[in-house]
């Protein structure tokens, strides 16, 4: 679509050195410092904000790279989440035992549902390979009919409201509007525990960093080009003779199994999954993560989602209700003037006072093409 | 038997309060390539200009009256977010989503300070009260109403689109937004118009809605899956296909529910709806066009 080259697009103007040196000062800050320093509170805080991140660069690799905005991200946020809920609620009411919300609701006998999940290898591969599965799935049902653009959009929406839904109306099944609660143990180390605590976080840290490294690998991957090709030009793809459909479905997994895991490690640090924090409110509060770090670079996305939950819980913890007029204001901000974020706002400062080279104008990076047929 | 008849009419009442929730959407959708999540906070403001109206005039005119003033509310809303912000977006319509997103966000904010975070009462007028008994089973007045109303809006349109100047205007730009342009139509007033009527009948749903249950800050949002669920399946800018889309989707939503229940009915729709596309990928009606995409 431009004629921009690829490193440019992916370094933002560093050299590949360096990238690696930021790379690895910035673990050594979140791997390290950061647990040195901050209190388990505020550990823990940031410890979901990474998997946040983690939810991000996911949404950035089928959004930003794939040009499919999945606004039901949520969605398998929770399946991954729930999937580990399930498996630590069973390993605390121990076996044979029913967890605690169970018996509240009068549930006598355990649901079938959740018998798979007393086993760890289960719950653990599940909460990544059932929001694949789902995605893939669902990718395969829509892309094959080249139903996409909004479309698209909208349907993930829809099946993100009905999950939420469903969630809260099986009461007895899944904890209800309530969600899966009081987690405090994680394969029998106490959770309360700051040491365990701690390394959880690291854990965290660490998934992330990985999430990160596989999401460079596939941008940069031969496929990851073809996947940028398909965003910006699909029917060109399809003359050259690729299959858009395969393309798609595979960034669509992938992100989705990001997202599963960002919930299976949400789960134990947080200690919580409920089906507020599975609709399509937060699956759009995800969107906007990556659309303010910058759509189309994975650091942005990753910098969005911190950087906007570490607001939200400074801000909302001062002014309950101010947080969501600056958060109906940031979307509409960041959308209508810089929409392509704070990599964006970099890119273009590299651009104009740090390159010497004439750089070719990207401005038209990430224009759709009208969905209007013409 | 009575039963049945009773499902068949829930079905049609939340059914054609959707159709005026579609309409709108799926002509701004269909004519712009805008979606505009904002469109649900339209409804909140009817159903609030209901709300008021009734401490104003009492409860026996006010619903009357606040039919034309909810239409003009939503209406002048839905112009000024077009002019403030859509029309910097358009060809962009997965970033129109996302900023109208925004802007309902503010606007539930914004309702929540200014009436309150609980859910207010409207009360339906007396000359609605009660029901016809039919067949065995009871139609409430208010419902009745209701689906008089959305046939009255919905052979107005139609009227509108076919008879008027001003809707064949709207349609050809609908078909052909550079043709239109290039045989001298003002594309962007015409986009106005469409916005205006669209969101003006978003508020008339809001009053509608105050019939059938409370008004809250978040009534915009439990409507606006369904009514863009609606578009999809309908096809863009298809006065029949959201008539008959709706329909179906308040029917199938209100036979699952007696059925089964609420949570279950939801993905029954949504699984509808996917098979549906693989039937029919663009909707039921598609504008047909030489266009590759």
């Amino acid at each position: 679509m431009t004629s921009i080259s690829l490193p440019k697009i992916l370094g933002g103007g560093l050299t590949p050195w360096k990238r690696r040196a930021i790379f690895l000062a910035v673990g050594f800050v979140l791997v390290v410092v950061m647990p040195a320093s901050l209190s388990g509170f505020r550990l823990a805080l940031l410890g979901k904000y990474l998997c946040f991140a983690i939810i991000a660069i996911g949404i950035d690799l089928a959004w930003g790279y794939g040009g499919m905005l999945t606004i039901g991200q949520g969605l398998f946020f929770g399946l991954g989440g729930y999937s580990m809920g399930m498996f630590l609620k069973l390993q605390e009411a121990g076996p044979g035992n029913l967890p605690d919300f169970m018996v509240w609701s009068g549930v006598e006998t355990l649901p079938g549902l959740w018998k798979p999940f007393a086993s760890p290898v289960f719950a653990l591969a599940g909460a990544v390979l059932i929001p694949m599965v789902v995605a893939a799935a669902l990718g395969a049902l829509i892309f094959r009919r080249r139903v996409r653009g909004a479309y698209f959009a909208i349907l993930t929406q829809a099946l993100t409201l009905a999950f939420a839904i469903l969630l809260v109306g099986q009461q007895g099944i899944t904890g209800g509007t309530n969600g899966l609660t009081n987690v405090t143990t994680f394969v029998g180390y106490d959770l309360n525990d700051p040491v365990n605590q701690r390394s959880l976080y690291v854990l965290i840290a660490v998934c992330l960093g990985l999430v990160y490294l596989l999401g460079r690998q596939i941008v940069q991957s031969r496929y990851g080009r073809v996947l940028m090709a398909v965003r910006d030009r699909e029917d060109r793809v399809r003359f050259l003779g690729y299959n858009p459909t395969t393309i798609k479905i595979i960034a669509f997994s992938i992100s989705a199994g990001m997202a599963g895991l960002a919930g299976a490690l949400f789960v134990p640090i947080v200690g919580i999954i409920s089906p507020a924090m599975v609709g399509i409110v937060p699956s759009i509060e995800m969107v906007i993560w990556v659309a303010l770090g910058g759509r189309g670079t994975l650091i942005g996305a990753v910098i969005g989602a911190v950087l906007v939950n570490y607001a939200k819980t400074t801000l909302s913890e001062a002014y309950p209700s101010g947080w969501l007029y600056f958060q109906g204001l940031l979307f509409v901000v960041v959308m209508a003037f810089a929409p392509r974020g704070i990599a964006g706002l970099w890119r273009m400062y590299n651009e104009r006072f740090r390159s010497k080279k004439a750089v070719p104008s990207s401005e038209q990076m990430h224009q759709q093409p009208a969905e209007v047929t013409t | 038997m009575d039963a049945f008849l009773g499902q068949v009419f829930t079905g049609l009442s939340v059914g054609s309060v959707l159709i005026l929730i579609a309409l709108g959407l799926t002509f701004t959708f269909g004519q712009m390539g805008v979606i505009n999540m904002a469109h649900g906070e339209f409804i909140m403001a009817g159903a609030y200009t209901a709300y008021m109206l009734q401490d104003l005039l009492g409860r026996d005119i006010s619903l009357l009256v606040a039919l034309p003033i909810a239409f003009g509310i939503a209406g002048v809303m839905g112009l000024l977010l077009e002019f403030l912000l859509i029309r910097r977006l358009y060809g962009r319509p997965l970033d129109t989503l996302l900023v109208t997103w925004g802007v309902s966000l503010m606007l539930q904010q914004l309702a929540r300070d200014l009436f309150g975070a609980p859910n207010v009462q409207v009360s339906a007028p007396e000359w609605l009260g009660g029901s016809l008994h039919a067949g065995g089973a009871s139609f409430s007045y208010s419902r009745i109403f209701i689906m008089g109303l959305v046939v009255v809006c919905v052979v107005g349109i139609w009227l509108f689109l076919t008879r008027l100047p001003q809707g064949a205007r709207m349609r050809a730009v609908m078909q052909n937004r550079q043709l239109a342009s290039c045989s001298g139509l003002k594309t962007h007033s015409i986009d106005r118009l469409t916005f205006f009527i669209g969101s003006g009948l978003a508020g008339l749903a809001g009053v509608a809605l105050t019939l059938l249950g409370s008004t809250g800050p978040t009534l915009g949002t439990n409507y606006i899956v369904d009514a863009f669920l609606v578009v999809v399946v309908g096809g863009l800018g298809q006065l029949k296909g959201a008539v008959i889309a709706a329909i179906g989707l308040g029917l199938i939503n209100s036979f699952v529910e007696f059925n089964t229940e609420a949570s279950i009915a939801k993905v029954a729709v949504f699984i509808t709806i996917v098979a549906f596309l693989q039937v029919r990928p663009q909707g039921l009606f598609v504008l047909k066009s030489r266009g590759l995409a």
